[in-house]
């Protein structure tokens, strides 16, 4: 399954000593645009390291001092990053991933939402054979709390600290995010799955991220109707005795049958992607499943202690 | 987006899938003509989305002109599981040898397309324990993986080569049309030993639709929902009271399943997305406002993305032009939460700071609502709701 030894915080914060700790060069796709330019001031504002936006056909250009150019390519070779955050339109996602890919990008942060399955497939393909990790698409992005964030995550919800969080919605992730950090469980990675039915980090591979980490004491995972992510997660953290706790959270249990809930990957057929099969599923690998987001910090805390 | 099964098999005729002789038929005089050209004994089959249409007495096997009128007029008006017939198929009998079972989805799990065969075709697939499960490479099914699934299904003669060639073709639509799911239940065997697909159920994926025109005209929204998606909404109506509205779709159903857990009943889910302004949130209460049997609205906004102060100016923008009269119970938090709770005192709209709060506030009020609508019939209620609701 995908490369196990693919570090994210190597990629996002590098190490320590390094000159480009916790300033890792990121390229922003899309960035004139109004989407992308909006948060590419919030993303540096945080402490992004910003280097360069790829816009084709306003490469010259610049935008809050920060150069334009027309491919990835260039803007690789210029200025090293290995990590683009993708804010391009759904319709032209396909060519700019492949662009991003071709030019040595290593971590793909697809934020646009409703792109089509099999441009996500073909792309999840190209990324493999290159040893790079696709983020999304749908997704809010990745956050290293206080150090940086790739994406359209607020700042506010996020606190520095130990647990991580896992989330195939945006909004649930803030939400679950603020209750965690008012709770004193600051975060030190949260990811955005995504919401489409097809995700380049699924939530195994994303376990597997963080598994072997010391600076990880604790997960949360944000999971919603829809598919067998949760189903097939508690399966792998019983087969491969996931040490971390975990608590989840399932969103969509009184959604009716095959209606789509706003994400394209939130719909119950029959019994399979419903929120009963993936409580149960969660029983088995020990994972209490939380009724409402501001109960995920008191079930950790229960967790944490025993 | 689910096609219809004759839309389905106007697909499958454009790939060289062979299937039944069949019409359409929307009245009586067409279902006469169709009746014509085929002959009867013939099958009448409701023209719905909802699985399970056999056993809901969807398909009905008509014997001659005297009863197609009351057959035909009959399926036409029935409900099936809450649905009405766009029209009926007027379909040729087969004569059926064996049946099997063939369908190409994409598998969520794998993330890749999957092939999934049975020679226990006609029932439900999860109930068949004998079934043959094969991924298939981007570039589609290869001709050889196909003879092979033949083999496996017991399928011998001629039956394989027929057998490759519907499924590469299967294979080929599913690609190039985009869908998500493509299935033949029954795939059938008949007498002349050739092979017909007697059912099509094909979904499409609706994010791919911006490249293919030509499945437009199979698109059927209502013009509700049509208004929520031209507006970047997504929309669910549901059969409760209470209007559901959020920014995000994981969000929204949280709050959904709160409100059912506090014993209301939401009525309509609408996400207005990441990037909603002043304009695009009134939009969306217009678009609730539509909805007669929304007594009340519950916002939960998770500020942030979303400026919290546009989604009360928008609140207030819409009592101001009477888009909306029923009252609004909001919990707003995030950026700028503040400003947007001094804008709405005293308006028809309370603000909570928990989710919580907003939501034991609303299901109280709402089942208020209820408990109205039950005894004066909700009809009345409806008409009235101007009242009802100025409280």
């Amino acid at each position: 399954m995908g490369n196990n030894k693919f570090d994210i915080f190597d990629i996002l914060v590098g190490s320590e000593g390094r000159p480009d700790y916790k300033k890792k060069p990121v390229i922003i796709q899309g960035m004139t645009g109004s989407y992308g330019s909006t948060h590419t001031r919030l993303m540096k504002a945080y402490g992004t390291n910003i280097v360069a936006g790829v816009t084709p056909g306003k490469g010259g250009q610049s935008f809050e001092g920060i150069p334009v150019y027309n491919t990835v390519a260039e803007a690789v070779r210029v200025t090293g990053a290995q990590i683009s955050g993708m804010f391009v339109p759904a319709p032209f996602f396909l060519n700019a991933a492949k662009d991003a890919l071709e030019s040595g990008i290593k971590l793909l942060v697809a934020v646009p939402e409703h792109v089509p399955i099999r441009d996500s497939l073909a792309v999840l393909e190209l990324a493999r054979s290159k040893g790079a990790r696709m983020i999304g698409p749908n997704t809010p992005g990745v956050i290293v709390p206080e150090i940086m964030k790739v994406g359209i995550m607020p700042a506010q919800p996020f606190k520095a600290g130990t647990t991580v969080v896992f989330s195939r919605s945006g909004t649930l992730m803030y939400e679950v995010s603020y209750n965690l950090s008012k709770n004193g469980f600051g975060q030190r990675l949260g990811l955005g799955i995504g919401g489409d039915p097809v995700n380049g980090t699924d939530l195994i591979e994303a376990f597997d991220l963080i598994r072997d980490r010391k600076d990880v004491e604790s997960v949360v995972v944000v999971g919603e109707i829809g598919g067998d992510a949760e189903e097939r997660l508690a399966e792998y953290m019983i087969k491969t005795s996931f040490q971390k706790p975990v608590v989840a959270y399932i969103a969509g249990r009184a959604a009716p049958k095959e209606k789509r809930m706003g994400h394209a990957g939130a719909i119950v057929y029959g019994n399979y992607g419903s929120a009963e099969s993936k409580t149960i599923n969660y029983a088995k690998a020990d994972v209490p499943v939380a009724k409402r987001p501001a109960e995920v910090p008191e079930l950790l805390a229960k967790k944490m202690r025993r | 987006m689910r096609l219809l099964e004759y839309q389905g098999k106007e697909l499958f005729q454009q790939y060289g899938i062979k299937i039944p002789k069949s019409y359409l038929a929307n009245d009586i005089r067409q279902a006469h003509d169709a009746a014509s050209k085929i002959g009867f004994p013939l099958i009448l089959k409701a023209q719905v989305t909802v699985g399970g249409r056999g056993k809901a007495g969807a398909i009905v096997k008509c014997n001659s002109a005297s009863e197609l009128d009351q057959k035909f007029t009959e399926l036409q008006r029935k409900e099936i599981k809450g649905e009405l017939p766009r029209g009926i198929l007027l379909e040729a009998m087969a004569d059926i040898k064996k049946e099997i079972y063939l369908s190409l989805f994409l598998n969520r799990s794998k993330r890749c397309y999957s092939l999934i065969a049975s020679a226990e075709g006609g029932v439900d697939i999860e109930s068949v324990g004998n079934k043959v499960i094969v991924d298939i490479p981007i570039a589609g099914l290869g001709s050889e993986t196909a003879s092979d699934i033949a083999h496996k299904l017991g399928l011998g003669g001629n039956a394989v080569q027929l057998f490759v060639d519907f499924a590469t073709r299967l294979s080929r639509l599913v690609s190039e049309k985009e869908a998500e799911l493509a299935e033949i239940n029954p795939l059938a065997v008949i007498g002349d030993g050739s092979l017909v697909a007697l059912d099509a159920k094909v979904i499409i994926d609706d994010n791919s639709l911006f490249r293919h025109p030509e499945l437009a005209k199979y698109k059927h929204v209502s013009e509700l929902e049509m208004q929520a998606e031209t507006s970047g909404f997504s929309l669910v109506e549901l059969d409760g009271n209470i209007a559901i509205l959020g920014n995000g779709a994981g969000l929204v159903m949280s709050t959904l399943d709160m409100v059912a857990d506090a014993g209301g009943q939401a009525g309509a889910f609408l996400d207005f997305g990441g990037s909603a302004t002043t304009e695009t949130i009134y939009e969306a209460l217009k678009v609730i406002s539509r909805i007669d049997k929304i007594d009340d609205i519950l916002v939960n906004l998770f500020g942030g993305i979303v400026r919290t102060n546009l989604v009360a100016q928008a609140i207030l923008d819409a009592y101001r032009d009477k888009v909306i009269n029923v009252p609004v119970f909001a919990r707003i938090s995030g950026a700028e939460s503040e400003k947007a709770k001094e804008m709405l005192k005293g308006s028809k709209a309370k603000i909570y700071d928990t989710a919580e709060q907003a939501i034991q506030a609303v299901v109280a009020e709402a089942s208020k609502s209820m408990k109205a609508s039950a005894m004066s019939g909700r009809a009345d209620h409806a008409a009235g709701r101007g009242q009802t609701t100025t409280k």
